[in-house]
């Protein structure tokens, strides 16, 4: 078995099991005022400082969420809300093409039900955001701008941002800038201060720490207007009983992520860039896709020309190989991906992708196993797409 | 054998899939989503390709510790089984839908897609004989019995299927879902066409061609006794709903004889002009041992659930002739001549083709 889809979920961390178990062993409700809820208190509030201290933010700036699904929506619907309640005209939510859906179905509810434009910055071949583009959006539209949402990384092809720049781009226009740094985290230099972002998504089950568990990073002078209402637990602006165990091993695996992110990047991209020139040198036809060196340091996406990339999948999958198409899933049909069509792509080569995404359990036998496997299977896959009638 | 089992997300297929697998197989799941914007739930009896028809097949899929996967053939599915449909129903025929995805969708882009990724069979859930002997025979089952709408699969297609069901009762069926822990166990059947949520065909024709007010003659008279909305909407031997403005001289109950499609005109006349002796049709496919030089005697059915008469049956390359033994009513072009064989261990289908006059 060889799992190369750290991307989607990578195992946790010994240590952040471990401090689930812990934790999760002590009764304590974090909001109970006797000794069982102080403990329980004291053991979220460390968390939030090892947080903040790791990504760069204020412990006051960390809440803690449900995971990177609900930290996006509350980021685009909460931010949204806030500066259009403060100033009417302002309702577009400037949006990156390659977002991954929680953030685009999110803005795609606001312009649906809450009166929201959007205004869409594109991406180049390889994925890439150009701070021109946002200055030029903003120079038009700058001022029914709500708030500007651009990912860190693209959990698809791999792309790194640069968000310090269009951050910058923001602050010159004084528009919040939310970036979705759920598959950078751990895996390059995350500084939410030093970035100059407003809010930063960040999750648990991509680093090391448990699913259902993430954080928002929120800049303290930006409002956001809650999605649950309750017990005004996180700075009021989430609700709901602090999953103490859950906080306390999504600490330890950020703390973790982050100390170890230069030593990983390192260990990690030597093997996948192994991997790349062992699949280039298999089919040599492929495409790969994403920059070829700004990139996450697990990550390799290709085009195999020909092939459909579920029939990949399928056919890896019976040799025991897991990957991911890395597309949206609609009642379990691949939609081709608007990652690869924003990128230009056209919707042949979108379907014809897969992601090979490595992580800190990866190891040489799993590109092995990979590059055993794959010759074969692109030949099936090739033998059934070719039975396809033209439409 | 590595074997791909199609699975609806209803009982049968569910069942189907487990004894794949119990007879050692090699075996993948596979829903086919056929709908291109799927209901997220069911409701009644109708559709199968509903998100919550696809949850249910991957469940089933868990419980039995198969891989599985949902294939998209909606594009197919539409040009080949709903266009067709309709386009079968403005020339004035009356299709079957089911069997034409047996032979376009499930044993044909599926089928072939499977070969090629390298399985050797489908597996379904079709309640159909088919043994070691090759031939297609009724299942014990015969209220479920679906060997007609399956007998227009060729011998490259029945030897790359696999139905496991044959020899049971949807009853038992049913049981061992409950035994095996398939939640699927009490699912209500599927009815009616998958791609008509509510049932209404005619509506659903209107949407597509529109409506084309034209007249309903009377066979006898020649007189007009009414008016309709697109002669597509009617079926040989059809008596309901047909808004007739005048009765018949005779006070009886009249029939839709016959749909012309070239002058929008749909004629009516009493049931026994309903009535056929011989049957001739299109596209004959043999599947029951080596086909015969001359005429045979055998039985046919001439529609889903329809009736069963003995026949002599003549069969060429490109055309099908049957002399029935006694009339039958409401023999309607675009349906399938199904001509069986008689035999204790489940009647054997001898051939099918489609019915042209």
């Amino acid at each position: 078995m060889a799992y190369l889809d750290h991307a989607a979920t990578t195992p946790m961390l010994d240590r952040a099991l471990e401090a689930y178990v812990a934790t999760a062993r002590e009764v304590g409700n974090a909001s109970s005022l006797h000794a069982s809820g102080r403990r329980a208190r004291r053991r979220v509030e460390e968390s939030r400082e090892r947080v903040a201290a790791a990504l760069g933010a204020r412990p006051s700036e960390v809440i803690f969420t449900g995971g990177g699904t609900e930290s996006d929506n509350l980021a685009v619907k909460g931010i949204f809300w806030a500066r259009r309640d403060a100033d009417a005209g302002r309702r577009r939510v400037i949006c990156s093409a390659v977002e991954h859906h929680a953030v685009l179905d999110a803005v795609d509810w606001l312009c649906q039900h809450e009166g929201a434009e959007v205004g869409w910055l594109p991406a180049d071949g390889v994925g890439r955001l150009h701070p021109d583009a946002l200055r030029a959006e903003l120079a038009a539209h700058g001022d029914r701008a709500a708030l500007i949402t651009a990912m860190w990384a693209n959990n698809e092809v791999g792309t790194v941002q640069r968000v310090a720049e269009l951050a910058a781009v923001a602050a010159e226009h004084g528009v919040p800038f939310h970036t979705d740094a759920i598959q950078a985290v751990g895996q390059v230099p995350v500084d939410f201060a030093a970035s100059g972002v407003a809010a930063l998504t960040v999750t648990g089950h991509k680093l090391g720490g448990p699913v259902g568990v993430g954080a928002l990073v929120l800049a303290r002078d930006v409002a956001a207007v809650p999605l649950l209402h309750g017990g005004g637990q996180e700075r009021d602006v989430r609700s709901g009983t602090l999953d103490a165990a859950g906080i306390v091993a999504f600490a330890v695996a950020v703390e973790a992520a982050v100390k170890d992110q230069q030593e990983y990047a390192a260990r990690v991209a030597a093997l996948r860039d192994d991997l790349v020139q062992r699949v280039r040198r298999a089919v040599p036809e492929v495409v790969f896709n994403g920059d070829p060196t700004d990139r996450l340091p697990g990550n390799a996406h290709f085009s195999f020309p020909g092939c459909e990339g579920d029939a990949l999948l399928l056919l890896l999958d019976a040799q025991g190989i897991a990957c991911s198409t890395g597309s949206a899933c609609s009642a379990g049909v691949a939609q081709p991906s608007h990652v690869l069509l924003a990128m230009g792509a056209d919707d042949d080569r979108a379907r014809s992708s897969l992601r090979f995404s490595l992580g800190h359990t990866s190891t040489a036998a799993d590109v092995d196993a990979l590059i055993a496997a794959l010759p074969a299977a692109v030949d099936r896959a090739r033998r059934a797409a070719a039975l396809r009638t033209p439409r | 054998m590595r074997v791909l089992a199609a699975m609806s997300g209803g009982v049968d297929s569910a069942v189907a899939a487990a004894r794949a697998v119990q007879a050692g197989h090699d075996v993948t799941g596979v829903h086919l989503a056929l709908a291109r914007n799927p209901q997220t739930y069911r409701t009644g009896a109708r559709g199968c390709c509903t998100q919550e028809d696809s949850r249910d097949a991957r469940r089933a899929a868990d419980v039995l510790g198969i891989p599985f996967y949902v294939w998209d053939m909606a594009d197919r599915f539409h040009a080949d089984v709903v266009d067709d449909f309709v386009a079968e129903y403005a020339a004035g025929r009356t299709p079957n839908p089911c069997l034409r995805c047996n032979e376009k969708i499930k044993f044909a882009a599926v089928l072939d897609r499977a070969v090629a990724l390298g399985f050797d069979a489908v597996v379904t859930g079709h309640h159909a004989r088919l043994g070691p002997d090759g031939l297609l025979r009724r299942s014990v089952d015969e209220a479920k019995d679906q060997s007609y709408v399956l007998a227009v699969l060729t011998r490259e297609q029945l030897d790359r299927s696999i139905f496991p069901l044959g020899d049971s009762t949807k009853a038992q069926v049913r049981q061992e879902a409950a035994d095996r822990g398939l939640a699927v166990a009490d699912k209500p059947d599927s009815h009616d066409i998958c791609f008509i949520a509510d049932g209404d065909t005619r509506g659903f024709l209107a949407r597509r061609l529109g409506e084309t007010p034209g007249d309903v003659v009377d066979a006898s008279t020649g007189t007009v006794v009414g008016q309709h909305a697109g002669a597509y909407a009617y079926t040989v031997g059809q008596r309901r709903g047909l808004h007739l403005d005048r009765p018949a001289p005779d006070g009886r109950p009249r029939y839709v004889l016959s749909i012309t499609p070239t002058t929008n005109t749909v004629t009516v006349g009493p049931a026994e002009a309903l009535e056929v002796s011989t049957v001739r049709a299109t596209r004959p496919v043999w599947t029951g041992g080596p086909r015969p030089g001359g005429p045979i005697e055998c039985e046919v059915q001439l529609r889903a659930h329809g009736v069963v008469v003995p026949a002599t049956v003549t069969v060429d390359a490109a055309t099908l002739h049957a002399d029935l033994r006694r009339p039958v009513r409401g023999v309607a072009a675009g349906q399938a001549i199904v001509a069986y064989r008689p035999d204790p261990a489940g009647d054997i289908v001898l051939a099918a083709a489609t019915i042209t006059d």
